[in-house]
């Protein structure tokens, strides 16, 4: 069955998840990625929109301006979010935000804080923008919207967000740490079965 | 741009721009089956949404005639030019005007940061953008063109080093499987691999490049190479990344591996890898401008 989190996310929707669950969202998802951490986090100026239990993007959107004012989602894949990595322990702490969204793993900063203020990581599939799009149904506004399109705060509804698999959890695991241990062991292995034949000319 | 174009010219002008659209928005035939492939072999129930969310993707960029992903790549061009081909001399400009034109009707992602100034060009133009590498075929009048959208993702993990002699082949292997394993995760796995192996990190790392376009199921006529093609391919399979890295199955719709001589004191590799959603084409004019492609079934421009 599909588990589906509705903003406001609280404590207890996210609690019993562990890292390599598989989930949806639905509700408030507002983008930002690294100009809009900064201005929040080493600038210390909130965006109006209030941000807790909300679900929080790394993406930069391609969007059109219709005729009438309103908003057309084109393209809207995650981005990698160990870029933010500096900044989001802050981010989580000031905005209350309790799912995040992006692509690969983040840190052991960002792990922290999740434990700490109980939210959660998650990565959509990489490339599958069009999908992103899809599950956006709306785009209600847009904030430091100076930063050009990709960096402007997008406030969005999506509708089924997901797949979202958790890779960090509030109990302190992190899923692409963990995966990351899986692969250097096996490569160890695999390099030891192919080492022998390795040997051309010799 | 000022650059006249003759009727002709401008008829590559249009054909390249069109294809470049239509590889934004198609995977190559080789690709599309390959990673078909590898949902069916699936068995990690959250691996398997994943390839789920990448088909149901691929069929509504299609539908919607929207790019695949949003990051539609910095344009590279390799070109085999017979001596003869009657276009040789304008072909640069040609080409950099089918960018400037894909990008604004497709319209395509600009991604051509001007280096030092640091501002994005806005229509894929900028010093070295498109990216353009030749050969030149004597005696052939006729000029393949094989594209490839260079996305960042799935440029990041690139690398080329120079070891010594002595690291042997043993060191070649252990470089790839470290990149793959450290560097891949965020490169949107499954991923293609290509390996280059030279003299030097320029040519090792232009081998790893074309490695990577060879197209998926096809295997260096080579012996040994076809070996640690198949060495590779088995190793990283078995390390299971999965697709988006969560652990799966698979890792790597294929490995290629290109070579050339290598200095005695020298073995250099290059390794380059595209994404799941690795666009490139191969289009082959005849001198008469009818064309042939190799890479979309039943694509007409
Ligand atoms: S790595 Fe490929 S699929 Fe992933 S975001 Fe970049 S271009 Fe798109």
């Amino acid at each position: 069955m599909k588990k589906v989190l509705t903003t406001p996310v609280k404590d207890e929707d996210i609690i019993d998840l562990k890292a390599g669950d598989t989930v949806y969202l639905t509700g408030l998802l507002v983008t930002s990625r690294d100009d809009g951490h900064r201005r929040l986090v080493a600038d210390g100026i909130m965006p109006e929109i209030d941000l807790k239990g909300a679900g929080l993007y790394h993406a930069g959107p391609i969007v059109k301006k219709l005729g009438d004012g309103t908003y057309q989602m084109i393209s809207c894949g995650p981005t990698t979010s160990m870029r933010m990595e500096k900044f989001e322990k802050d981010f989580i702490r000031k905005t209350g935000v309790k799912v995040i969204i992006g692509k690969g793993g983040m840190g052991q900063d960002t792990v922290d804080a999740c434990k700490e203020h109980k939210a959660i990581h998650c990565v959509f599939p990489g490339g599958c923008a069009v999908v992103a799009a899809d599950e956006i149904k709306e785009i209600k506004g847009v904030e430091w919207e100076d930063f050009g399109m990709p960096e402007a705060l997008w406030i969005l509804e999506a509708v089924e967000f997901g797949p979202l698999m958790v890779t960090i959890d509030t109990h302190g695991n992190n899923l692409f740490a963990e995966n990351k241990k899986i692969f250097n062991d096996k490569l160890e292995t695999e390099f030891d079965k192919m080492k022998s034949a390795l040997k051309f000319g010799h | 741009m000022d650059t006249m174009f003759s009727e002709a010219e401008l008829r590559i002008v249009n054909s390249v721009a069109s294809y470049l659209s239509v590889m934004s928005k198609h995977l190559p035939d080789d690709v599309f089956d390959r990673l078909s492939e590898m949902r069916k072999n699936e068995k990690n129930d959250g691996a398997k949404a994943v390839y789920d969310c990448m088909f149901k993707n691929l069929d509504m960029a299609v539908t919607l005639d929207r790019p695949i992903c949003q990051d539609t790549g910095l344009i590279q061009f390799f070109i085999k030019a017979g001596s003869g081909f009657p276009y040789l001399a304008n072909l640069k400009n040609i080409l950099t005007e089918a960018v400037r034109i894909a990008t604004e009707v497709t319209p395509l992602r600009p991604n051509a940061v001007d280096t030092f100034r640091e501002k994005n060009s806005g229509n894929n133009i900028a010093v070295g953008s498109p990216w353009i590498e030749w050969d030149i075929v004597s005696g052939s009048d006729d000029a393949e063109i094989e594209i490839y959208m260079a996305g960042g993702g799935c440029s990041l993990p690139g690398k080329a080093l120079v070891l010594m002699p002595s690291a042997g082949y043993e060191g070649v292997a252990k470089a790839v499987l470290e990149t793959v394993c450290d560097r891949g995760i965020n490169a949107c796995p499954p991923l293609i691999v290509g390996v280059g192996i030279g003299t030097c990190a320029d040519s090792a790392g232009l081998l790893s490049k074309k490695a990577l376009l060879r197209g998926v199921g096809t295997e260096n006529p080579d012996k040994d190479a076809q070996k640690l093609e198949k060495m590779l391919f088995e190793g990283l399979n078995n390390i299971g990344i999965g697709p988006n890295g969560i652990t799966g199955t698979e890792s790597v719709l294929d490995v290629h591996v290109e070579f050339a001589a290598h200095h005695p004191a020298t073995l250099a590799v290059g390794i380059s890898v595209g994404c799941w959603a690795t666009r490139y084409g191969r289009i082959h004019f005849n001198s008469d401008l009818s064309y042939e492609i190799k890479t979309h079934g039943g694509v007409t421009l």
